[in-house]
């Protein structure tokens, strides 16, 4: 087994793990970042990509209120590239309870968090969709931002400072003497290949994972685990964030992302961040509630949903919402229980990431005796041409720009060409680690459209054949593996028009190409919620 | 939308022109039956042009069927109510024989392997089990088969077929395996080509020969020549075999992603050559609306806004599922949109897929749909015929789950088959 070393172990490529990578790196300290999938692979990726104004937690955590205010604010200033300023409205209709909407504009004041009042009439012009029995509305400073690009550009930036980003790869023991973690085991799940990483200090950012990673080290987190579940639709709906004026909820928030709407969530415990998927049922309460709001989301056309676990620590005794447990975050230092190099930062919000990277970053530097201040509050963040291509619009523009005639589009619904995809593959490539389909869709947005994968899955596995990406059978792994990723969000909202498009690609998939036949069985089913 | 009235009176209307319908049509025609036909573009635009009779069962098990008529025979035990269990093995024999007769003499020739099913390339490298191919796909059977040294040649912008990557997934399997890369005689300077335009380049002898001057320094030990479907609209069985004879080993096609040339070419045959006998289409329509009157149907046609009323004594049903929209689902179930048929599904909408898209067992989804009687009539709620002579027959029907099983060719053609026969005995009595 190889032997390496490190100054920091992070575990987890989440915001947090990036944004931490990226911190350390900017006061000189160099780190590893293992992930067990690959970036934002947990709630990271599965979240609204909501910047919260702050106001959704006036009326029940007010203190999360006022970091999501500061922090927005910062990443407003810093970020402004990874952000579209929608702008925001709550609202409530009829039935809803009055005099929460009432308290709420004293309520967001007593955070510093601006409102406008709107009358009803301005709102339903602002956003025709909005149903006619609003009976308030109020205008709040909510943001929407690209999850993708935040983490893809702070692990970029980290690695261009000279961090390590290890994809495919967890942690599976820690070997520890005299109350230290001395080293740890990695393992590239591809390979099984294991290196041992000895380590000053290790942080543990894995997000609904991190009591699993935690225990590794004798040390044990509470955790609550709540599930979340989002729909997405083919077209955007509203310009700005919609939000329920009515105590957080089931399926109370519309985001705007790009040239679609994300609807959501719910939030249901379960026992394991494994095997989570969304369920008709959960798609059917989404739909049922967001349309009392937006009346044509009953009728409209989803394309997929998805489902992440917020990591929720401590607290959430007993069967009670777990809504009443805190989005604020948990920072802790593990020497109380005998281990004095080890730190878990999880629970809080992707809002609050950078802070959450500076706290830990801060306590990390502490302890490896480096003083130097935190730099990400005043830095802007950098942009880098490869971690631009999640954003909407993008790649059919850079396609415009160049009118390279050799230059084919390879994914039809969103427009990527050859060139985008080269990049991508150059970019994961330049840190000696291997694309595939998955990951390059993480990058872009391929299979992100109407069809889902069905063409563009088959022409980008020609295309890695031709540049010697891949190799023997490889090509039809990634599809069949792309595409099966894709359809664990797609199967619940399948009816109408997503249903013949599932149908099609089904009956090439399966029906012309017989992938089932190559596939290996299903896997069992997950532990049950 | 103006209205008009056909004055005429078909003895039988069928709706749909997927493989199914265009089948029926011909059936129809055969039995001297002067039926209308009705539909849009068709599901048959999107068909790869290999005939799949059965090719898989059990799904579970994944089982490749070397001989699809003892498969038939083990489906007829295992899944009763499958639609082609209703059959005997003798009609589905008929109606194949039936199509690759018509579809022969209307220049489109199939080769079959013995009643056997042969192994055959897909574009993405694949292989699998089907009963017959064009005569122009032949030459690929035969090489994969027995594994001898080929070429397979692919064109530069062409985004659709690429040779490499099949070439590359079959490498373990057939080692003899090449790939070449060229630019199509006429497009050097063209980054994207397309299947359909140099389908009809190739029509014309220059292109061919240019083409044959560009492949043939590239055989060399090869003993075959795999290409992209492209070899023509008509008659590519000629265009191929003269072909081969320029470059000196036998040469086949493979077909292109969807919608790809070959379904196109089963989509020429059947239009152009049902309607000299005596089939009256409607196409490029669809069925608005359909109601009895009297002893039949009366339907109401739309298209190019034009709305015609059509009078039928019976109706045949062929209209397939959601992609060509005989079934419609919305997120409390699934309906029939032009009779509100019952249509046989899941208990609810949690049951309809499985959460692993390669599930072996295959989602219950696309095993729901119409149940029938033995006479292939549509039942009603009471399990009854819903009308005395309505008719179903194609992907629309229950119990069969045509992408998983690679039987969606034999299902069309042979349930057509059996719902024509009990038309014409219906109208016989």
């Amino acid at each position: 087994m190889k032997t390496q070393k490190t100054q920091v172990l992070i575990i987890g490529g989440g915001i947090t793990g990036t944004g931490l990578a990226r911190d350390l790196a900017l006061r000189g300290v160099q780190s590893v970042l293992a992930e067990q999938a690959d970036i934002n692979a947990g709630a990271s990726g599965s979240n609204h990509g909501l910047l919260h104004s702050g106001a959704r937690y006036v009326a029940n955590d007010p203190s999360a209120a006022r970091e999501c205010k500061q922090e927005g604010d910062i990443l407003k200033r810093l970020g402004p590239h990874c952000i579209e300023k929608t702008g925001g409205l709550f609202v409530a209709v009829e039935g809803d309870d009055e005099a929460f909407v009432s308290e709420f504009p004293a309520r967001c004041a007593a955070c510093g968090i601006p409102t406008r009042r709107l009358d009803v009439k301005t709102a339903r012009e602002m956003e025709p969709a909005l149903t006619e029995k609003l009976i308030a509305a109020y205008h709040v400073e909510d943001a929407t931002i690209d999850p993708f690009k935040l983490s893809l550009e702070n692990i970029w930036q980290a690695q261009e400072l000279g961090s390590t980003l290890l994809r495919g790869t967890r942690a599976v023991q820690f070997e520890q003497r005299g109350g230290r973690i001395e080293a740890v085991i990695l393992r590239e799940a591809r390979t099984g290949n294991e290196t041992r990483l000895e380590v000053d200090q290790v942080v543990n950012a894995a997000g609904a994972w991190s009591r699993e990673v935690a225990l590794m080290a004798g040390v044990s987190i509470e955790m609550v685990y709540s599930k979340g579940t989002l729909l997405v639709t083919l077209n955007r709906i509203t310009k700005h964030v919609v939000n329920r004026l009515r105590p957080p909820s089931n399926a109370d928030i519309l985001v705007p992302g790009g040239t679609v709407s994300l609807l959501g969530t719910t939030s249901v415990k379960v026992k394991s961040p494994y095997g989570v998927y969304p369920t008709v049922e959960e798609v059917d309460l989404i739909v049922e509630e967001e349309a009392v709001m937006v009346p044509e989301l009953e009728t409209t056309r989803y394309i997929r949903a998805y489902s992440g676990v917020r990591p929720l620590v401590g607290g959430g005794k007993g069967a009670g919402d777990d809504r009443a447990v805190s989005r604020d975050f948990a920072l802790l230092d593990h020497a109380a229980e005998g281990v004095e190099n080890f730190f878990t930062i999880t629970g809080g919000k992707f809002t609050t990431y950078r802070l959450m990277a500076e706290r830990t970053a801060d306590r990390v530097c502490a302890r490896l005796g480096i003083s130097l201040p935190c730099r990400t509050r005043t830095e802007p963040l950098p942009t880098s041409t490869a971690c631009m291509w999640t954003q909407t619009g993008i790649a059919p523009r850079e396609w415009i720009r160049h009118r390279d005639p050799a230059d084919a589009i390879l994914c039809e619904c969103e427009l990527v060409p050859q060139s985008a995809v080269d990049t991508v593959i150059a970019s994961i490539r330049k840190r000696m680690d291997r694309p595939d389909i998955e990951a390059i869709g993480l990058r872009s947005r391929v299979g992100k459209g109407p069809c889902q994968g069905t063409f563009c899955s088959a022409k980008i596995a020609g295309h890695m054949v031709d540049r010697g990406e891949a190799h023997g059978d490889e090509g039809l792994t990634h599809v069949r593996e792309f595409l099966r990723r894709r359809w664990r969000g797609q199967h619940p909202v399948l009816w109408g028009n997503q249903l013949i498009q599932a149908e099609f690609m089904e009956s090439l998939h399966c029906g012309l190409f017989g992938q089932e036949l190559y596939a290996p069985p299903t896997p069992e089913d997950p532990p049950a919620e | 939308m103006k209205t008009t009235t056909d004055p005429k009176e078909y003895p039988l209307v069928i709706v749909g022109t997927g493989l199914a319908g265009m089948a029926a049509a011909l059936f129809a025609a055969n039995r001297g039956i002067a039926a209308a036909q009705v539909g849009g573009a068709g599901g048959i635009l999107f068909a790869s042009g290999f005939m799949d009779l059965m090719g898989v069962h059990p799904v579970e098990r994944g089982r490749r069927l070397e001989d699809p008529w003892a498969g038939i025979d083990e489906v007829r035990r295992d899944i009763p109510e499958h639609p082609l269990a209703r059959m005997e093995n003798g009609d589905i024999r008929q109606a194949l024989e039936e199509v690759l007769v018509f579809l022969e003499a209307g220049g489109l020739p199939y080769v079959r392997f013995q009643e056997k099913n042969a192994e055959v390339i897909t574009p993405l490298g694949t292989v699998k089990p089907t009963y017959a191919v064009p005569r122009s796909m032949e030459a690929g059977v035969v090489a994969l088969r027995e594994g001898r040294p080929c070429l397979l040649v692919d064109f530069l912008g062409l985004k659709e077929f690429n040779a490499r990557l099949i070439a590359s997934a079959l490498e373990d399997r057939w080692p003899g395996l090449r790939w070449a890369r060229i630019s199509f005689p006429g497009s050097e300077r063209m980054s994207r080509v397309f299947t359909r335009h140099m389908a009809k380049a190739l029509e014309l002898r220059e292109p061919q020969e240019q083409l044959a001057e560009k492949v043939r320094p590239l055989v060399r030990d090869a003993e075959a020549v795999g290409m992209p479907a492209v070899f023509g609209i008509g008659r590519a069985h000629e265009i191929v075999s003269r072909f081969q004879q320029a470059v000196g080993v036998p040469v086949f096609e493979i077909p292109t992603l969807p919608a790809s040339v070959p379904g196109f070419r089963l989509r020429v045959t059947f239009s152009s050559h049902l309607q000299g006998r005596g089939i009256r289409p409607f196409y490029q329509t669809k069925v608005l609306q359909v109601r009895e009157e009297g002893d039949g149907f009366l339907l109401s046609i739309g298209g190019a806004g034009v709305e015609r009323l059509v009078r039928a004594r019976g109706i045949l049903l062929a209209t397939g599922r959601f992609f060509s929209q005989g079934l419609m689902a919305d997120r409390k179930g699934i309906r029939e949109p032009l009779f509100d048929l019952p249509v046989r599904q899941p208990a609810s909408r949690t049951l309809w897929h499985s959460r692993d898209l390669m599930d072996r067992r295959g989602h219950p989804v696309n095993r729901a749909g119409l149940e029938v009687d033995d006479r292939f009539r549509p039942l009603d709620r009471a399990g009854k015929p819903a009308f005395r002579r309505l008719f179903a027959a194609g992907s629309i029907l229950a119990h069969q789950d045509w992408i998983r099983m690679k039987c969606g060719s034999g299902l069309a053609i042979a349930t057509a088959y059996a719902a024509v026969k009990a038309f014409s005995e219906e109208a016989g009595s």
